[in-house]
C-alpha cells in the first residue's frame, strides 16, 4: 500500500517526557509498520483544552486552534489533521465546526490570525488517530501486520468520553462503542465485552481540583474492569489513560482497595503484536507494568 | 461590585435571558430549552450539582441573576458530553456550562476558592505564557496554590507518584527552567490579544 502521509498534531501531553510520551512512543512504532508518515505541524501550540474556558473565552479559543490549521495549510498543504489525544482533537474540531458555521466567526478569527501574519482557508480536515486507523485501513488491513498475537490476554475496552461524545466515530454508538473491543479482537485478544463503564467519564481535568469527586468515578471504572474478568483497561485518551492508572495507588490507599490494573494506548497493543519491543511500545512508560504484554514483546 | 458587573447590570436592567443571550458563549441557545429534564441526570458529578443545566436553564428565563452567575454549579461539569449526546431540542448544554462560569468569572460574581476555577483559570495561563502546556509547573501551581505548608504536604502525599512519573520519563523535572515552548511566542500573544479585543469588543466588556 501506498506511504499516507498526515499533518500531525501531538498535543501537550505526547511531547517528550511529558505524561503521555510513552502514547507518541507507541504510536511512532505503530506507524512504522502500517507505513504512515506523520509530520508535526510546525509550531503548533496547545488547544486550550475543555478546561481552559474560564479564562480563555471564546474568540481566543477558537484563535489559537485556528492557528495550527493555518500552519497545516501552509506548510503540509492536502494533509489532513491527526490528533492522537480525544480532548486536542475535540477542541480543534468543534473550532472548526463553529468556523465552517459562522461566517462572522470566520471574519474576527481570522481578523486574530493577521496578528501573526496566518489566515485560515478552511480547507483542512481535523481527524483522530482511531478514525484514520478504522476508515483509512479498516480491521483487514489493520490485522495483517500481526505477528505476535495477543492471545489470552483479557482486554476492558475504556472509550471514555471525547473520543465518544459529542462526535464519537462513525457508525458507533455514543452508549455502547464496539472499536476498542474490535481492534484487541483484531490484535488476537480477548475483549471484555460484558464491561459496563466503557464510557464512563473520569472527571477529567476535574481531577485535579475535584480529586475526591472524580476518583469515585475512577473507582467505578477500575473496580467493574476487575469484576468482568479484564486483565488490562485500554483506553484511546491520554487522560483517561493518566487519570485512571495514576490515582489507582491514591485509592487503595484512602479506600483500602488493592488495584493495580494496567492502563494501556491501543497503539501500544498494537506496537506489541506488530513484532515491537517494550520500548518501541512505551512499557517501560507505564506506573502499573503490563507484565503479560512485557513477556509477549520479549517472545 | 466589580466594575463589569454594575455595567451588566445597567445595561440590561432585569432583562437577564438577554444579557446570557448576548454575552454568554452559546447563551442564545437557552430559549429552545423545554424543561424536559433529561440533561439534569447526565452528569457524572450530578449529585454535588446545587442547580442542574435543566434548572439554571429556567432560573436564567426566570431572571434569577445573582443566584445563577454566583452558583457553583457549572463549575462541576467535567466537559463529558453526556448532555449533548442525549437533548431533544441539541442544545450545547457543554458549552452553556462553560460560557456562565467563565461570565461568572469576567464579572467577579463566582464562587471565591471554587477549586475548579482556580485550576482553570491557572492552566489558561500556563499555556498562554509558552504556547504549550508545561506540566510540571502547572502541577507545582495546584499543590501549592492554598500556600507553602499546605502545598508540601499535597506534594508530599503525592511524592511516589510524582516520582513514578519521572522515572517512567513521563514528567521532565527540567520543565522548571523552561519547557517547551513555541517559536513564534510573539505571533501567538498578539492572536490572543486581538481576538480579546474583539470579543470584549463585541459583548460591549471594554473597561
Ligand atoms: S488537549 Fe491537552 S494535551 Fe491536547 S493540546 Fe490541549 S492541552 Fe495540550
Ligand atoms: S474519560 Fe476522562 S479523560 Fe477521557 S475524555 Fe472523558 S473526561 Fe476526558
Ligand atoms: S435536555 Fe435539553 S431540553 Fe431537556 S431540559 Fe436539558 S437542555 Fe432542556
Ligand atoms: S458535559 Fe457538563 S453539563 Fe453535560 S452532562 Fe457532562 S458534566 Fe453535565
Amino acid at each position: 500500500m501506498a506511504k499516507k502521509e498526515y499533518a500531525f498534531y501531538p498535543g501537550c501531553s505526547s511531547q517528550l517526557k511529558a505524561s503521555a510520551s510513552n502514547y507518541l512512543t507507541s504510536v511512532n512504532s505503530m506507524c512504522k509498520t502500517l507505513d504512515v508518515k506523520l509530520t508535526e505541524i510546525p509550531d503548533w501550540n496547545c488547544c486550550g483544552a475543555s478546561i481552559g474556558y474560564a479564562e480563555g473565552g471564546e474568540l481566543p479559543r477558537i484563535a489559537i486552534n485556528a492557528r495550527n490549521f493555518a500552519l497545516a495549510e501552509t506548510h503540509l498543504p492536502g494533509q489532513d489533521i491527526v490528533a492522537t489525544c480525544a480532548a486536542c482533537w475535540l477542541g480543534a474540531r468543534e473550532s472548526k465546526d463553529r468556523l465552517d458555521e459562522n461566517s462572522v466567526l470566520m471574519k474576527e478569527t481570522n481578523e486574530a490570525l493577521a496578528a501573526a501574519g496566518l489566515h485560515y482557508k478552511a480547507e483542512v480536515k481535523v481527524r483522530h488517530m482511531v478514525e484514520v486507523l478504522i476508515e483509512d485501513f479498516g480491521y483487514d488491513e489493520l490485522k495483517k501486520p500481526v505477528k505476535k498475537p495477543l492471545e489470552g490476554v483479557k482486554f476492558a475496552g475504556y472509550v471514555g468520553c471525547q473520543t465518544n461524545r459529542p462526535f464519537g466515530i462513525a457508525g458507533e454508538s455514543f452508549e455502547n462503542p464496539k472499536y476498542l473491543d474490535k481492534m484487541v479482537e483484531t490484535l488476537g485478544g480477548e475483549p471484555v465485552e460484558s464491561y459496563d463503564q466503557k464510557v464512563t467519564c473520569c472527571g477529567g481535568a476535574l481531577a485535579f481540583s475535584e480529586p475526591d469527586k472524580s476518583q469515585k468515578q475512577i473507582r467505578d471504572i477500575v473496580e467493574s474492569a476487575y469484576d468482568h474478568g479484564a486483565e488490562m483497561i485500554v483506553t484511546p485518551c491520554p487522560l483517561c489513560q493518566a487519570n485512571v492508572e495514576v490515582y489507582q495507588s491514591e485509592i487503595n490507599k484512602k479506600q483500602g482497595t488493592k488495584f493495580n490494573m494496567p492502563v494501556l494506548y491501543y497503539s501500544q497493543l498494537m506496537s506489541v503484536a506488530y513484532g515491537g519491543s517494550m520500548k518501541d511500545a512505551g512499557l517501560d512508560g507505564q506506573l502499573i507494568r503490563a507484565t503479560r504484554l512485557e513477556e509477549i514483546a520479549k517472545k | 461590585m466589580s466594575a463589569h458587573n454594575s455595567q451588566a447590570v445597567e445595561r440590561y436592567r432585569n432583562d437577564f435571558l438577554r444579557e446570557v443571550e448576548e454575552r454568554v458563549e452559546e447563551g442564545q441557545w437557552v430559549k429552545m430549552c423545554m424543561q424536559c429534564g433529561v440533561c439534569a441526570g447526565s452528569c457524572p458529578f450530578g449529585p454535588h450539582w446545587q442547580h442542574s443545566p435543566q434548572k439554571l436553564f429556567m432560573m436564567i428565563r426566570a431572571g434569577k441573576r445573582q443566584e445563577v452567575l454566583s452558583s457553583d454549579s457549572m463549575w462541576m461539569c467535567t466537559s463529558c458530553y453526556n448532555c449533548v449526546v442525549r437533548c431533544p431540542r441539541q442544545l450545547p448544554i457543554t458549552h452553556i456550562m462553560h460560557g456562565l462560569a467563565s461570565y461568572a468569572h469576567r464579572l467577579g460574581l463566582a464562587p471565591k476558592s471554587q477549586p475548579t476555577r482556580e485550576f482553570a483559570t491557572m492552566f489558561w495561563n500556563n499555556l498562554a505564557k509558552k504556547g504549550r502546556v508545561n506540566e510540571l509547573k502547572l502541577t507545582l501551581a495546584l499543590y501549592f496554590k492554598d500556600g507553602l505548608v499546605s502545598g508540601i504536604k499535597t506534594a508530599l502525599g503525592m511524592q511516589s507518584i510524582g516520582l513514578g512519573m519521572v522515572k517512567a520519563k513521563r514528567l521532565n523535572p527540567m520543565e522548571i527552567l523552561g519547557g517547551h515552548g513555541l517559536k513564534d511566542l510573539k505571533g501567538f500573544h498578539a492572536i490572543i490579544a486581538k481576538a480579546r479585543e474583539i470579543e470584549d469588543k463585541k459583548k460591549g466588556l471594554v473597561s
